[in-house]
């Protein structure tokens, strides 16, 4: 298969995930837009961790607390400052983004898993540092966004496709019109030059740097893209949830997004979705198997297995024993079944 | 100066088991190069184990010593069942099995024991007694002297045994330990088993202050991770004195920095630790990491 042809593939599957992705609202209930909307911001957060986690190399914990910054920034421009919603949306991914510059150069000195920790202790402190900064945050009580529909999307009547949209259908198609631009600027950024120099990078930073990689350069803006993404998905959530608070954005938001990550399979594009899909679907799927499992059981066996805890564990890790390279690794496996004899290669 | 040794011991106290568990860290990871995220739930639950016995009416030392024996086949069977399969995969999915992990025996505690707040006897009395003028606890000395026998039980079987000798053969080169004939398999389970081990003191030591709950061990866990890196993922002396240096710290940051108040004290912390790295990015007592193209 030529580059050519398999850009041509690439383009149908994106051309028609996009027709998909349009009409699906028309056929889902209003609670599973809602659903859906969830699904997108996830997949753009995810899509961001990947870039520097799956594309660079660096792991990070800690981007639970990009998303807490857009999230913070859409609802302080908008109690505050009175935008309207959309505007604020850039404005926190770029306010995440420079955070992420800024987090970026220290960041260089790490490696590995001390980076990990790094990172793992910035969400650890970002609850207690919002908390703390009352004045614009609103500390514990955090900013209520509600009360307020000139400024969000129902206080404006949208069409799309013949159809009149209803506040979580507006929710749906923002998010999604967001994310589809975003994959789209990703996959640029990733076959382009920047991109070629992320994946050296993460392959041998040594080798990299002789062949003229920058690595502080390069680290630096896979740090500071991945966190423009966790910023507009942090102020998706924001716009979504029409309240933000310090648990909003709780630590174990950094691990969830970091779970997403390796079920979608690292270094992959498509591979997010799956991931954004497992974070959303599989509590409730945990929580539905516990109310109908645990027939027959002993007292002590039932109450384990109607654990949704314990259920979204054992997948997990069944998962990762199965798939250790995720579901995008599961894609790249069957595309060479697809492929004729060739030796092109990424 | 009384009160800043008794905040000291205090910290000490603290730091001792940060300590065991950052000693647990670091063995998990120089043998399997695993950075064990579970190792916090592992100690939880085997002190769980521990109450459940004495529940039934068993003494306090026979527990420990049941419970002990519990953890270490427990934390071998954990490496066979779900390290293993893992053994060759990208660090992220090893990271994330044992965050599964994690996950997994929080929620089988909080099944199977409930997750109201127990109270755990400790061994030793609270009582304060008089050292040189300053009042330490009988509590914070046992801690302390608990802590100092393992590491150096633990140093002994490293330095002095044969089985010791195999496994740290087993972390540094496998392929040639093999050739020797050390069992490579084994050693790593051992490495796991002997981290669960060390585990399970840490939490029985700390039970009694925190109490025994499904989440106690997090936020301990957390240091116990700023500890080993402090002192680099490698060492173990580094481990040890890492625990201590944080637990002394972070006693008297919160005790002495009125203005930062108990709100900010594990970001202060944190950013300490921060800085320590920025300087040495391979922690205190850590060989920087050289590898090959």
């Amino acid at each position: 298969m030529t580059a050519r042809t398999r850009l041509a593939l690439q383009l149908t599957g994106f051309v028609v995930a996009v027709a998909a992705l349009a009409l699906l609202p028309r056929y889902v209930s209003d609670f599973r837009a809602f659903e859906l909307h969830k699904v997108g911001l996830f997949f753009v957060a995810v899509l961001g961790l990947n870039v520097v986690t799956g594309y660079t190399g660096q792991i990070s914990l800690g981007h639970g607390a990009f998303m807490a910054i857009g999230g913070y920034t859409t609802a302080i421009l908008m109690t505050k400052a009175h935008l309207q919603d959309v505007w604020t949306i850039p404005l926190a991914g770029l306010v995440a983004g420079v955070a992420g510059l800024a987090f970026g150069l220290p960041a260089l000195r790490l490696s590995g898993l001390y980076l990990a920790l790094a990172t793992f202790g910035i969400a650890i402190s970002t609850p207690s540092v919002i908390r703390r900064a009352e004045g614009l945050t609103g500390g514990t009580t955090g900013l209520n966004l509600f009360g307020i529909p000139e400024q969000t999307g129902l206080g404006i009547e949208v069409e799309v496709l013949g159809r009149t949209l209803t506040f979580n259908d507006w929710l749906y198609y923002l998010t999604w019109g967001i994310a589809i631009v975003l994959f789209a600027l990703a996959w640029a950024l990733l076959a382009s030059r920047h991109g070629r120099a992320f994946r050296a990078t993460r392959d041998s930073e040594v080798a990299a740097a002789s062949s003229g990689v920058s690595l502080a350069a390069t680290k630096t803006l896979a740090f500071g893209v991945s966190a423009f993404y966790a910023g507009v998905a942090g102020s998706l959530l924001a716009i979504g949830t029409a309240f933000v608070d310090p648990n909003t954005y709780p630590i174990a938001l950094s691990i969830t997004l970091i779970v997403g990550a390796a079920v979608g399979g690292l270094g992959s594009l498509v591979g997010p979705a799956f991931g954004a899909a497992f974070i959303v679907y599989m509590p409730i799927l945990a929580e539905r198997f516990g109310n109908e499992a645990g027939g027959g059981l002993p007292a002590w066996g039932e109450r384990i297995v109607k654990s949704p805890a314990v259920v979204y564990a054992v997948v997990l890790i069944v998962l990762m024993l199965v798939l250790p390279a995720g579901a995008g690794g599961l894609l790249g496996r069957a595309a060479p079944l697809l492929r004729r004899r060739s030796v092109d290669t990424v | 100066v009384t009160d800043f040794f008794q905040q000291v011991v205090a910290g000490l106290a603290s730091g001792g088991i940060y300590a065991s568990l950052a000693l647990a860290l670091v063995l998990i990871y120089r043998t399997t190069r695993v950075v064990n995220f579970a190792q916090g739930e592992m100690a939880m639950f085997t002190t769980f184990i521990a109450w459940a016995l004495m529940d039934r009416g068993l003494g306090f030392w026979p527990a420990f010593a049941l419970t002990l024996a519990l953890a270490f086949v427990g934390g071998v069977a954990i490496e066979r069942v779900v390290i293993r399969p893992v053994e060759g995969a990208p660090v992220l999915t090893v990271v994330i099995v044992t965050i599964g992990l994690a996950l997994l025996l929080n929620g089988l505690a909080a099944a199977i024991w409930g997750s109201e707040v127990k109270s755990f006897r400790s061994a030793f009395s609270t009582r304060a007694i008089d050292v040189g003028g300053v009042a330490v606890s009988v509590q914070d000395l046992g801690v302390i002297a608990v802590s100092l026998v393992l590491v150096v039980v633990l140093w002994l079987f490293f330095r002095f045994t044969k089985l010791g000798l195999a496994l740290r053969a087993a972390a540094v080169n496998p392929d040639e330990s093999r050739l020797v004939g050390v069992r490579v398999g084994w050693m790593l389970a051992l490495g796991w088993g002997l981290a669960a081990l060390l585990g399970a003191v840490a939490g029985m030591l700390v039970a009694p202050t925190v109490f025994l709950e499904p989440n106690m061990m997090r936020a301990i866990l957390l240091y116990a991770f700023a500890a080993a890196v402090l002192g680099g993922m490698d060492s173990p002396v580094g481990a040890v004195v890492g625990g201590l240096a944080f637990g002394v710290i972070q006693n008297l940051v919160e005790t002495y920095v009125e203005e930062i108040g108990a709100t900010l004290r594990l970001p202060v912390a944190l950013a300490l630790l921060l800085l320590v790295l920025l300087v040495r990015p391979q922690g205190l007592f850590g060989r920087a990491a050289v590898s090959r193209v």
